[in-house]
Order: structure tokens, then C-alpha cells, then sequence
């Protein structure tokens, strides 16, 4: 987009997996962030443990533009086997910094940027002793170098390195030497500070640095969740381990170290749904994360939780592809199997957060809506909210919350009844009341996967069947009253709409400020849940044409607008990034640029 | 329709358990299975163990998979939650169920194709956690449910009512339970209620993973000359190694057993189980002598009953995790909820 400044620019580090460069690259993120500056870090890594190419993207953006900016100022180019690619990656009038310690070669030459070379490795041989710090550190020194070259604040990085070593007084000490070099070295060699520089601001103040996984974690917590079950998987692993460690930090008896809490890692996805819905049948708050393969997997199960209607709550942190496609590359490819997985006339209520922010109160969301509606939810986060690092207002929770836990009669209410029907619809909203086992034997039912009818019995007989699924049809109507209303930028003077979803979020909302600059004002609605809020359908009336952003082949979200709402297919225009990177405002205004120059043309 | 309403009517003779209930109050609605079904059998033992142990109605949980067996749980304890889960899936389930409510007791019912086909990895790890729960499979050979194909229960060289005959290794629930650390592992016979009913009550009262491997056979398809698993062929090559009593916590050892013969194990709740040997050379404490007599006589052709093996020491689910003793589900939200000081204090750290 713009041309680098103060405090708008992204910095792009190029590594090799497994050399230890992440807790450099958060150094340099954390440094922009505690001076004030609104900042954003991505990571492109592979699916491999050691040795391939991985990418830390660090975008500043002081006007808190926080998506992926689709283009690099200043590169270190650390990985030699990639430095070709990310030597063009970079921005006519960039840099690119590398370890001159050894010859490049001379065709690797671009005159439209600045090539810097820095003695890396040399400096780290002639400094630290052993083999596994020389390589660590070099990480290090460009961190150093860059502090010089973008003006960091020093004090800043003294005392997140004091932080992050208070424990570890060796590695402070060496953290520290490497950063003094590389700084110093700078200072002596290099033409510091460069055009664009980090320059203290005001503008991350209130806020913090978290990803999604860990926000909806947390969330978890808060939501008062006491059985997590769960299959390895990336990009949602993190999500558990965040519960685990927010669980033990918060959830244990300080005297006797038990737990208030059940983590159980399954042996399947179809087993951690299983737990998921038997802790919840048995009346506990239970959730399960999982991604792409194992949706596939807990589809016959959702589809059990959805026709004998019990609560869940499942995050399927959306990674790129079908089948085990890219693991580690983002993607919003699973709307349409999450909404209607599993076979038979099944659907399921989904939530759709936007950032780890969203991620965090999502959480508390999604249970209460599950237990309103006893039916399992799917929170859809992706890879990018899920894993990177973003800039998120300081969470906060209301003490006064009180968990939602829909309609369950508990033993004193059940004693005072005549009798229990399970699925009988006596307050005409489509949800009956439920019981816990255990609780009364005037509360026992059966819960089966096969035909129901209204008083929980088996049954094979046609209206009776049609009873049971037409009242989950009316459900549906009433889970529209519940789920969270989608968020709307709207002006009477603009006929053209984008509708997004998720982490497309940043990117639009960059996309139409640029817009806006240039003149042409455009509406937004983005979507927060499924069954669509009523204002989804006013707002397609309310525009003469829409633009659907979606990360996906195949425009899912807008699949699912016309089955929904009354839209003509034509009005509704599809956007699709589906490369597995996450979404740039350059893709967006240039696809509307497109479209609208060929409305001219025609 | 297989929930017809069974009439309650109170027999005046009927004895009365401890709570005052008759046999009557922890049976189910009417069985729909094939007249003669040995899974029909299965839910009488159940019934007669649940009103022997004077356990409240209400204080079990039924989960089941899917197949003939599987309907079962809705033939007993009317007055249980039950749940008839996905095929295979029934382990998943009492998981969650179990993480949630320590406090219940656990029935699980399966067939062999539920638990050794398509539910094979499940019943292998719910075994491993040591779920507390009593897990019983309705082993007929066959998937009943879909018209009498093999199981992989099946036994080699078993045949099929239309003759086909199995090529297949049979897959022996009760020596596999024990190579995967299962804690109480019995095999009985439908046919044989004396001995299932105290099995069944020893199972209920096992902390841990009981697992009860029932001969059930199905009339249907799997009672002809040729089948290993009819009725004819189970009482034939029935060859009990232990039987086992179930001695409540309050009465006393002695009066009823010499010392020596009998081995009695007491149970986490103070009851007790004696195990008497009939095969001496079997002994149901050691996990390698009762593999390996399991598998002489599995080849031998020999249908090995009693409780083939028994551990009461070792640790269920919760008792790894340290789970509070409180049931998850009677937490209140206010112990769960660290606030919105510690929220700023975890926060701290992602700054
Ligand atoms: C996913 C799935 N696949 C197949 C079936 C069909 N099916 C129903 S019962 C059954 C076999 C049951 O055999 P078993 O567990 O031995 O029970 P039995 O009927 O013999 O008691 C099968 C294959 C199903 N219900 N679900
Ligand atoms: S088919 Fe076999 S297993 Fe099923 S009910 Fe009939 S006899 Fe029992
Ligand atoms: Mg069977």
C-alpha cells in the first residue's frame, strides 16, 4: 500500500525452522508494542519440526491497520535456501539485511532496495563459546541491528529482556551481549537510523498481546468449562494447552493440588466428541478444539448431539485445505461443513470471532447458547486469529456473569412434577426441558440417536418422526432471537455493501478506509453467527450490490447467504483469497477496483 | 416399536431390598429382541444385581452403542438416565459422562461387533484410563442387529447358518482387556445366571474398569450345528476357572468359607469378593498366568468363565488426575470463575 513511515511499516524475518528465532522476533514485536505502537506479528511456519523455511511477519501501523500488509520493508534474510524469494518479496525502496559472514552470490542483486550486510555468525563465533548459542544468538544480534536501524527504544528492550530472563541469569547476560552488538555494530557500520523508524506513541496503551487460541482458552475458563477433551491437531493444539495451563493456574485446590477440572487427551476426534457430549448430557460444561481432519471425524457425533440434543461446544480453529491439505496455513474453508455436518437433515448454530478478543468472550457465548439451545456449537476461528500474535483490547470480565444454563431441571424441580417428558415443547419455543442423571428417578429418560418421538420413546412412525424434526426446524427460528447480531458500518449514502466473516475483518475494514480515501464509500456488515441475526437480510435489501469476502475456493459464506436469506445469486459478488496467507486491504480494493472498472466498461 | 410400557404391578410376595424396592422397580421396558435372545438373559442378571446390591434406581447411567444388544439398557432400570449412543461409541460417552459425575454408577452395554470392529479403539482406551464403569459386551459371534454376519469375536473355523465358514482369528475380549491393563476382567454365560449375577455385582462395586464378556447367543443367526457360540456348544465347552461370590460389606467372611479354599478380595467399598478356584492352576491375580490359561484354553476350544482377573489396586481416571471428589456437575459457577482481578493479572504477562 503506503510507502513505509514513522511507525507504518512491516518488517519481514526469514529463518529456518528449529534455530530458536521465535524469541527474537517476539523481542522485536514486544519492543514496538511497549512503545505505544499498534503492531501485529504473523507467523508462516511449516509442518515440520526442524529444518525448512519459516517466516515472522511484523507489521507497525500506528492508524492500527493490524492485517497482513502484503508487502515487506525490511527483510533479514536469514535462510539461505529462500533468500532468492525473499529478496524479491521486498518493496521497491526497501531493505534487506543479511549475514555477510559468507560470500552472496553476485546474481542475487536487486538495485531498487538497499542490501545490508551484517557479519552475523562472525560476530557470534568470536562471542559466545559453545555451538547451540552461536546459533541462537545470531537471532539475537539482528535484533540489534534492527533496534539501530528502526530507532528502538533501548530501555524497552533492557527491560523485556530483565522479564523474560529474571530466572535465567546466564542466558540475560548473553541476550543482552548479542542485542549490544548487534546494535552497536550498526551504529558503526550502517547509515542509522533508516527513512521509516519506530517512534514512541500512545497507541497500544489498554491493550494486549495475545493470540486466539489462548484468549479462547481463557475464555473457557471464564465460561465456567470443567471437562476439555481433545485430539492433537494444528492450528488448534495451542487452544487446550492454553485451558490446561489457565486451569492450573487457577482451578486447583492450593492445599490438597486437586482439580476442579477434567482434561482428557482422546484417542480420536469421534472420542473427544463422544466426551464432549457425554460430560454435557451428564450436566457439565464441556468443549473439545479441534481443526479440519477432525470436523470430518466428529461429524456423525455432532449430528448425534444435534437429534438427541444435547449441548457441546466445539472451536474448529480452520486450517487451509481438504484433506490434510496445509496444516499450518490459514484458511475459512469449513463453513459449510460445520454448519451442516453430518448426514440427515442436520444443521448446527455457529459463531464466527473476528480476533483473539472476540475469541475470548465467543467462548462464554458459544456455552450459553449450547445449553440455551441444547445443541452443540461450533465456534469458527482460523489458523491466522488462532496462532498469531495480535493486538487486542484488555479483556475484561464481568463478575457478575452468570453462566446460561438453559432449561435443566434439577432434582427439587423434577420431585414437584407429575411426570417427565424430555422432548415435550411446553413453553413453545421449540426447546423442551432436560434432566441429569443422577438426579431423581422422576427425571430418567433415554437418549437415543434413533427415531424419537415427543416423550423421548423410540419410535418408527412417520408423523411422529416429522413432530420431532419439525420442532428442531422451529428451534432453528428461535436460535435467530440468541445468537450474537452481526456488526454493521452503515451510511444512507452508499448503495454498495461488503458482507465478510472472521478474520477477513482487518483487511476489510483497511480495505474500505482506502476506499473512502479515494472516494468511493462502501457499507460493512460483518458476520458473527449462523442462523444469520435479521439485520443480515436488511442489510442485503438496504444495498444495490454486495461485495462477499471470504477466505475460501468455493465462497461458502455466500453459498450459505442464498440458501438463508432472499438474495438474487447475481447480487452477491464473490471476493475468494484462498492461498493459505492471510487476507491483505490490497486484495480486497483491488478486486473491487475490478469489478467496478468493469460496470464502467460495460 | 421396541419401548412398549411394561405394566408395574406390585407382586405382595416379592422380596424387598434394603430401599424397600422389589426386583420389579429396577426392571425396563418390554424387550423387543427375538424370543429366546440370550441378551434378554443379560438384562435379568442386571436387574437381579442392581435390586441385590440395593443401589437407588436412579443412581446408575446406561450407555450403550448400537446393535441388538445395545437396545438392551432400555429394558432395565426404567428409572436410570440411559443414553443408546453411535456405533462403537458408547466408551466416548461414559468417558464424559464419568469426567463429569464421578459420583454414578456406570453400566455400559455392547455387542462384540460394537467393542471389537468398529469400536475396537475405544473399549482399548477407555481400558486404559481405567474408567470406572462396568462395561459389558453381549458376545454372540455375529452382528445381530444387521442379519448375522461374522463378528471378530467369530471364532476360526465357526460356521455361518448359510454355511460360510469363518478364516478369521478370533478377537478374545477378555485376554485382550487384560494385556490392556484392564483392572477386573469376567467372562459368564448368558445361560448361567448364578454365576453372572454375582459377577455383575462385583463389577458394579469395582473401582475401576470391570469388564464382563457375557456368551449370548443369538437365536436368529447364530444357534445352528457348526456355530461356537449356540446354546449347545457354550453349555458344552463351559469351563469355569473361579467362581466368585459377592459378600456385602456387612457380613462376616468366616461364617461361610473355610480358609484356604476360598480367596477373598475386598473391594474399594469394603465388600468383598471370594473367589473359589475350580481350575487350580489358575490364578486370577497374576496378569500373565491368566493370559497365558486363557489362551491354552481358548485353543483348546474351552469357554474359560469366572473372574478371570482382578486388580483392586490400582488408580481409576480421576484418581490419576486428582480430580476433586466433588462431582464436576456440583461445582458452582462462583469456585469456577477465577474473576476479573485474576484476569488482570494473567494479562499482565501479555504485555
Ligand atoms: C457407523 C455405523 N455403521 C454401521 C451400522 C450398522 N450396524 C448396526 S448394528 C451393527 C452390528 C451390531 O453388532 P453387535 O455389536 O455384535 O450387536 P448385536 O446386534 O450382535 O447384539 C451394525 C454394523 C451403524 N449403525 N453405524
Ligand atoms: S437377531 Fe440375534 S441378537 Fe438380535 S435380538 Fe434376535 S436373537 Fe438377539
Ligand atoms: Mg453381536
Amino acid at each position: 500500500m503506503n510507502k513505509p513511515s514513522v511507525n507504518e511499516f512491516t518488517i519481514k524475518i526469514a529463518n529456518v525452522n528449529g534455530t530458536g528465532s521465535a524469541s527474537a522476533n517476539g523481542l522485536i514485536m514486544k519492543t514496538l508494542f511497549r512503545m505505544g505502537i499498534p503492531v501485529v506479528g504473523k507467523n508462516y511456519f511449516p509442518s515440520n519440526i526442524q529444518g525448512l523455511p519459516t517466516w515472522y511477519e511484523i507489521r507497525a501501523s500506528e492508524k492500527g491497520h493490524l492485517a497482513r500488509s502484503g508487502r515487506v520493508d525490511l527483510m533479514v534474510a536469514m535462510n539461505a535456501e529462500t533468500y532468492k524469494q525473499d529478496l524479491a518479496e521486498v518493496a521497491s525502496g526497501g531493505y534487506l539485511v543479511y549475514d555477510s559472514t559468507w560470500p552472496r552470490h553476485n546474481l542475487l542483486q536487486r538495485d531498487d532496495i538497499t542490501i545490508i550486510g551484517v557479519p552475523l555468525s562472525k560476530m557470534c563465533n568470536e562471542n559466545f563459546p559453545n555451538a547451540r548459542a552461536r546459533i541462537l544468538m545470531k537471532n539475537v544480534v539482528y535484533a540489534g541491528v534492527l533496534a539501530a536501524l528502526l530507532d528502538f527504544d533501548l530501555d524497552v528492550i533492557t527491560t523485556l529482556l530483565n522479564e523474560t530472563f529474571a530466572k535465567k541469569a546466564h542466558l540475560l547476560d548473553a541476550n543482552q551481549l548479542a542485542i549490544r552488538m548487534g546494535y552497536e555494530w550498526a551504529q558503526a557500520n550502517l547509515e542509522t537510523p533508516l527513512p521509516f523508524t519506530a517512534r514512541t506513541s500512545d497507541k497500544s496503551n489498554g491493550h494486549i498481546i495475545i493470540d486466539g487460541n489462548t484468549a479462547a482458552g481463557l475464555g473457557a475458563v471464564y465460561a465456567g468449562a470443567t471437562v476439555g477433551a481433545w485430539y492433537p491437531i494444528t492450528p488448534s493444539t495451542s487452544l487446550m494447552d492454553a485451558f490446561k495451563r489457565f486451569c492450573e493456574m487457577t482451578r486447583k485446590d492450593p492445599e490438597t493440588g486437586e482439580s476442579n477440572y477434567c482434561i482428557v487427551q482422546a484417542e480420536d476426534e469421534l472420542a473427544a466428541m463422544g466426551m464432549v457430549l457425554g460430560a454435557s448430557w451428564a450436566g457439565a460444561r464441556a468443549f473439545t478444539p479441534t481443526s479440519g481432519p477432525g470436523v470430518s471425524l466428529m461429524s456423525e457425533f455432532l449430528g448425534y448431539g444435534y437429534f438427541a440434543e444435547i449441548p457441546a461446544v466445539l472451536f474448529n480453529v480452520q486450517r487451509c485445505g481438504p484433506s490434510t491439505g496445509m496444516p499450518t496455513r490459514t484458511q475459512q474453508s469449513d463453513i459449510v461443513a460445520s454448519a451442516f455436518a453430518s448426514h440427515g437433515d442436520t444443521r448446527h448454530v455457529l459463531l464466527f470471532p473476528a480476533n483473539p478478543e472476540e475469541c475470548f468472550y465467543t467462548a462464554s457465548t458459544a456455552f450459553d447458547l449450547a445449553e440455551r439451545l441444547q445443541t452443540p456449537v461450533i465456534v469458527l476461528s482460523d489458523l491466522d486469529i488462532g496462532m498469531n500474535d495480535w493486538m487486542t483490547k484488555e479483556l475484561q470480565w464481568s463478575d457478575t456473569y452468570q453462566p446460561d444454563r438453559g432449561k435443566v431441571l434439577r432434582a427439587d424441580e423434577v420431585a414437584k412434577l407429575d411426570k417427565f417428558h424430555r422432548y415435550l415443547d411446553a413453553d413453545q419455543d421449540a426447546i423442551a426441558a432436560r434432566t441429569l442423571p443422577g438426579d431423581h428417578p422422576k427425571g430418567a429418560y433415554f437418549t437415543r440417536g434413533s427415531g424419537h418421538n415427543m416423550y423421548g420413546a423410540y419410535t418408527e412412525n412417520a408423523d411422529e418422526y416429522k413432530e420431532v424434526v419439525d420442532r428442531l426446524r422451529a428451534k432453528w427460528e428461535t436460535a435467530k432471537k440468541y445468537v450474537p447480531a452481526p456488526e454493521v458500518v452503515y451510511s444512507a449514502k452508499n448503495s454498495i455493501g461488503v458482507i465478510s466473516i472472521g478474520s477477513c475483518d482487518e483487511a476489510c475494514k483497511e480495505a474500505l478506509d482506502a476506499l473512502r480515501e479515494q472516494g468511493i464509500g462502501i457499507n460493512y456488515l460483518r458476520i458473527k453467527s449462523f442462523p444469520f441475526n435479521g439485520e443480515v437480510q436488511k442489510f442485503i435489501d438496504d444495498h444495490e450490490k454486495l461485495y462477499v469476502v471470504e477466505q475460501n475456493r468455493d465462497a461458502q459464506l455466500k453459498c450459505l447467504l442464498c440458501i438463508e436469506c432472499d438474495v438474487a445469486d447475481e447480487k452477491l459478488n464473490e471476493i475468494l483469497h484462498y492461498n493459505g496467507l492471510p487476507l491483505t486491504a490490497n486484495f480486497v480494493v483491488d478486486a473491487i477496483h475490478a469489478d467496478l472498472a468493469k460496470g464502467e466498461a460495460a | 416399536m421396541s419401548f412398549i410400557k411394561k405394566p408395574a404391578v406390585r407382586h405382595p410376595k416379592l422380596p424387598l431390598n434394603e430401599l424397600g424396592l422389589t426386583v420389579r422397580d429396577y426392571e425396563g421396558g418390554m424387550s423387543t429382541l427375538c424370543a429366546g435372545c440370550g441378551h434378554d438373559a443379560i438384562t435379568g442378571a442386571i436387574v437381579e444385581a442392581a435390586w441385590g446390591l440395593s443401589i437407588p434406581t436412579h443412581r446408575f447411567a446406561k450407555l450403550s452403542g448400537i446393535g441388538c444388544s445395545s437396545k438392551t439398557p432400555a429394558y432395565f432400570l426404567r428409572d436410570s438416565h440411559g443414553l443408546n449412543s453411535c456405533h462403537g461409541r458408547m466408551p466416548s460417552i461414559a468417558t464424559g459422562a464419568n469426567s463429569a459425575n464421578r459420583d454414578l454408577y456406570y453400566i455400559g452395554v455392547s455387542g462384540d461387533g460394537d467393542s471389537l470392529s468398529i469400536g475396537m479403539g475405544q473399549f482399548a482406551h477407555a481400558i486404559r484410563r481405567n474408567l470406572n464403569m462396568t462395561y459389558i459386551i453381549e458376545n454372540n459371534g455375529v452382528y445381530g442387529l444387521t442379519k448375522g454376519q461374522f463378528s471378530a469375536a467369530a471364532d476360526r473355523g465357526s460356521k455361518a447358518k448359510k454355511g460360510e465358514v469363518n478364516l478369521q482369528p478370533a478377537i478374545d475380549p477378555c485376554s485382550t482387556a487384560i494385556t490392556l491393563g484392564a483392572t477386573f476382567v469376567a467372562r459368564s454365560f448368558s445361560g448361567d445366571k448364578a454365576q453372572l449375577v454375582p459377577i455383575l455385582k462385583a463389577a458394579f462395586n469395582h473401582r475401576g474398569f470391570a469388564m464382563v464378556d457375557v456368551i449370548s447367543p443369538c437365536v436368529t443367526f447364530n444357534d445352528h450345528e457348526g456355530s461356537t457360540r449356540s446354546y449347545k456348544y457354550s453349555r458344552d465347552h463351559f469351563a469355569p476357572a473361579i467362581m466368585a461370590d459377592f459378600v456385602p460389606p456387612a457380613e462376616d467372611i468366616k461364617a461361610r468359607y473355610e480358609e484356604g479354599e476360598a480367596m477373598p478380595v475386598e473391594l474399594h467399598d469394603g465388600s468383598r469378593i471370594v473367589l473359589r478356584k475350580i481350575d487350580k492352576d489358575y490364578d486370577p491375580t497374576d496378569r500373565v498366568n491368566a493370559v497365558s490359561n486363557l489362551m491354552r484354553n481358548n485353543d483348546a476350544g474351552e469357554i474359560t468363565t469366572g473372574i478371570l482377573y482382578l486388580d483392586e489396586s490400582q488408580p481409576e481416571m480421576h484418581e490419576v488426575n486428582n480430580t476433586t471428589a466433588t462431582p464436576l456437575i456440583d461445582i458452582p459457577y462462583s469456585k469456577l470463575n477465577p474473576g476479573n482481578d485474576m484476569l488482570r493479572k494473567i494479562q499482565s504477562r501479555y504485555r
